[in-house]
């Protein structure tokens, strides 16, 4: 029996060293570096195609990169030969997808139980439910959400319920792939609140993939900018801006993060009157 | 009636579209624009432009609008005859500057070959294809059963509940649709058998042939290709859309895997219900048969049950319960490996939909001409 995984022993949760990721001719990462630290809301932004979703893949373990160590929690998923060991790590994380990923054919409730019933098998079915109705509540869903099938689902709905699913374990860590894309504007915004609410009463690790401006100053500590292959910069809003590299200027100098800036200050100024 | 202009050499005047407003005139050297230079209007107008000859100024200064189209048109007359552009408005200068600036080559088709060597690259990415698919579906099987063994190592628990809705699925939903086309397979083979042998006047040799071959060939293999075409295509649908709204990637990282919790279940239910289906759809092809003797030939039913008894023997049975689970396996692997294939986009469910169910027959029909020999072979008559 392989000892279990401690997060709270780690300062540095995710250890990526010279990833390289390679589809045919097209070179995706090239020599990758980058530390999630433990406990800090990690944004990820990047050009499109930039491959910010291959990084988490091969972080959790989708994609065998071509090249390069991921180490999570001192682990590393593909030299774990130890099945009980692989499952260990992976319970330590939940991953919400772009499109939510929600089961088609179970409901909301039952996608919630699915990770559940498959690590503790022998837990029983009234338990299951109520785990079930306590993390609709944690999201923010109605109260008859839990019975719903994924299609009658609105699409802020179908996030909140693929957020409740990576919950489901209560995992050490958090990847979101695009939480906010899609969503209108208040509920973007609701979106980031619960994200950054969740994580400071749970104490979460969170890989935030985002396009949203307004994602990023909201909710995280750190954001980690990906161009020409590698990860370029990573560190807190105003040291990225402190930087000269170009594309780091005109993302967050450009109309849209100029927009976003201001409006998060005279938010913060307007909570801090409250 | 955007377009409909006429050219007349005469005057050198070039009536773009009907009425005056949109109108356009060339005299030696120089081309005018009037009225409306939009798509709209746009009509012949590159190839009449083109049969003026040598153009060394084109005038705008008539024309009421203009839009991408006409400031493309003009911008492409300009390269190609060294020509200068004057009267144009603001609007239409700002979109002329657009142009102008940029000067790249982009590439909008791919590359153009001709129609012989396309066709042969085809036959060879086709060739490769196929070779390839196979290999692929080998290994899928192989992976298949390796997550069997480490399911049964684990001691993890097999899904029965899946395994039980597929056979709803698979099994016993089919079962009208199966029992009515072997049933009229029956009376077909009958009629047409009694036809033929009516000429030797050995018509009652008709029931030879309706039992055996429903039994040993038809009955089974009517049943796969049926089975294929209904349940192989739901699996690779199923799947193919599960893996494009990263149903299978999030199982993955729940830490089910998905060949425990979607392939084998499937695998498993067509492989036990194959042996169950064509053993019924022999049946109902030798009661259509049999109605068929009663009813065309006037062979009572008890002689007819009593001659069926009589010439099948107890190998042609076993025949069919040996092939039966292996086309099951066949179906239900080449169904959910091309429903796990599916990458990218909604078309690729479509496409591999269908190599699923092709795949599958074929490959049916291939192995059953193999049994054939060597079954026949063992001595198997």
């Amino acid at each position: 029996m392989a000892e279990l995984i401690e997060p709270e022993k780690f300062d540095i949760a995710i250890k990526v060293r010279g990833l390289c990721n390679q589809f045919g001719d097209a070179v995706i990462h090239e020599d990758l570096d980058l530390d999630v630290r433990s406990g800090e809301i990690l944004g990820v932004v990047g050009g499109s195609g930039t491959g910010k979703s291959v990084l988490m893949r091969s972080i959790i373990g989708l994609q065998i990169p071509t090249a390069g160590e991921v180490e999570v929690y001192g682990k590393t998923l593909d030299t774990i030969v130890d099945e009980e060991e692989s499952r260990d790590l992976r319970r330590r994380w939940g991953v919400m997808f772009q499109g939510g990923a929600l089961f088609s054919t179970l409901t909301v409730a039952e996608n919630i139980q699915v990770p559940l019933r498959e690590f503790y098998p022998r837990m029983d079915s009234e338990l299951l439910d109520e785990i079930a109705a306590y993390k609709v509540a944690m999201v923010g869903l109605p109260n008859d959400a839990g019975p719903k099938y994924p299609a009658e689902l609105s699409g802020g709905m179908v996030k909140r319920a693929g957020l409740a699913r990576a919950l489901a374990l209560d995992p050490a860590l958090l990847f979101l792939d695009e939480p906010t894309a899609g969503l209108d504007p208040i509920g973007a915004a609701k979106f980031d609140e619960l994200i950054r609410e969740l994580a400071d009463t749970m104490g979460l690790t969170v890989f935030l993939i985002t396009h949203d401006l307004d994602s990023l100053y909201a909710t995280c500590d750190r954001v980690a900018v990906l161009a020409e292959k590698k990860v370029i910069a990573v560190g807190t809003i105003p040291e990225l801006l402190a930087t000269e590299h170009p594309w780091i200027q005109e993302y967050f100098n450009g109309p849209r993060g100029r927009a976003a800036s201001g409006s998060n200050d005279a938010l913060t100024r307007a909570d801090r009157k409250s | 009636m955007p377009g409909a202009g006429k050219y007349s050499k005469a005057t050198g005047e070039l009536a773009v579209g009907a009425g005056s407003k949109r109108k356009e005139g060339v005299e030696g050297p120089e081309a005018r624009f009037g009225g409306r230079l939009t798509r709209a209007g746009v009509g012949a107008l590159p190839q009449r432009l083109d049969e003026l000859g040598p153009i060394s100024l084109l005038d705008l200064s008539n024309i009421t609008r203009i839009d991408t189209v006409g400031a493309w048109i003009v911008t492409r007359t300009m390269h190609r005859h060294d020509a200068k552009v004057v009267g144009a408005s603001q609007d239409a200068q700002r979109l002329l500057d657009a142009l102008a600036n940029d000067t790249s080559e982009y590439r909008i088709h791919g590359d153009r070959r001709p129609a012989w060597v396309r066709m042969l690259e085809q036959l060879g990415t086709a060739s490769v294809g196929i070779w390839n698919e196979l290999l692929g579906i080998i290994g899928f099987f192989g992976a298949m059963v390796v997550a069997l063994f480490n399911q049964i190592r684990a001691r993890r628990a097999i899904r029965w509940n899946a395994i039980v809705t597929r056979f709803q699925t698979v099994g016993v939903d089919a079962l009208p649709i199966i029992g009515l086309m072997s049933f009229l397979i029956g009376i077909v083979i009958a009629q047409q058998g009694s036809v033929q042998l009516k000429q030797f006047g050995l018509e009652v040799f008709t029931i030879n042939l309706v039992g055996r071959a429903s039994i040993r060939e038809l009955g089974l293999l009517m049943t796969a290709i049926m089975v294929a075409g209904r349940s192989g295509s739901a699996f690779a649908a199923q799947i193919g859309t599960m893996k494009l709204t990263e149903e299978v990637d999030a199982m993955r990282t729940i830490g089910v895997s998905p060949m425990e919790a979607i392939v084998l279940p499937r695998v498993a239910a067509s492989t036990i219900t194959m042996p169950l289906l064509g053993f019924y759809a022999s049946i109902c092809a030798i009661i259509g048969g049999g109605i068929f003797c009663w009813v065309g030939l006037e062979i009572p039913p008890l002689t007819y049950v009593q001659r069926i008894r009589e010439i099948i023997p107890m190998t042609d049975f076993w025949i069919m319960l040996i092939k039966a689970p292996v086309f099951g396996i066949l179906i239900g692997v080449t169904g959910c490996y091309e429903g796990m294939q599916v990458r990218q986009n909604a078309e690729q469910v479509g496409k591999r939909t269908t190599s699923a169910v092709v795949a599958a027959i074929f490959l049916v029909i291939v192995l059953d001409a193999f049994f054939a020999v060597f079954f026949t072979s063992l001595g198997w008559n």
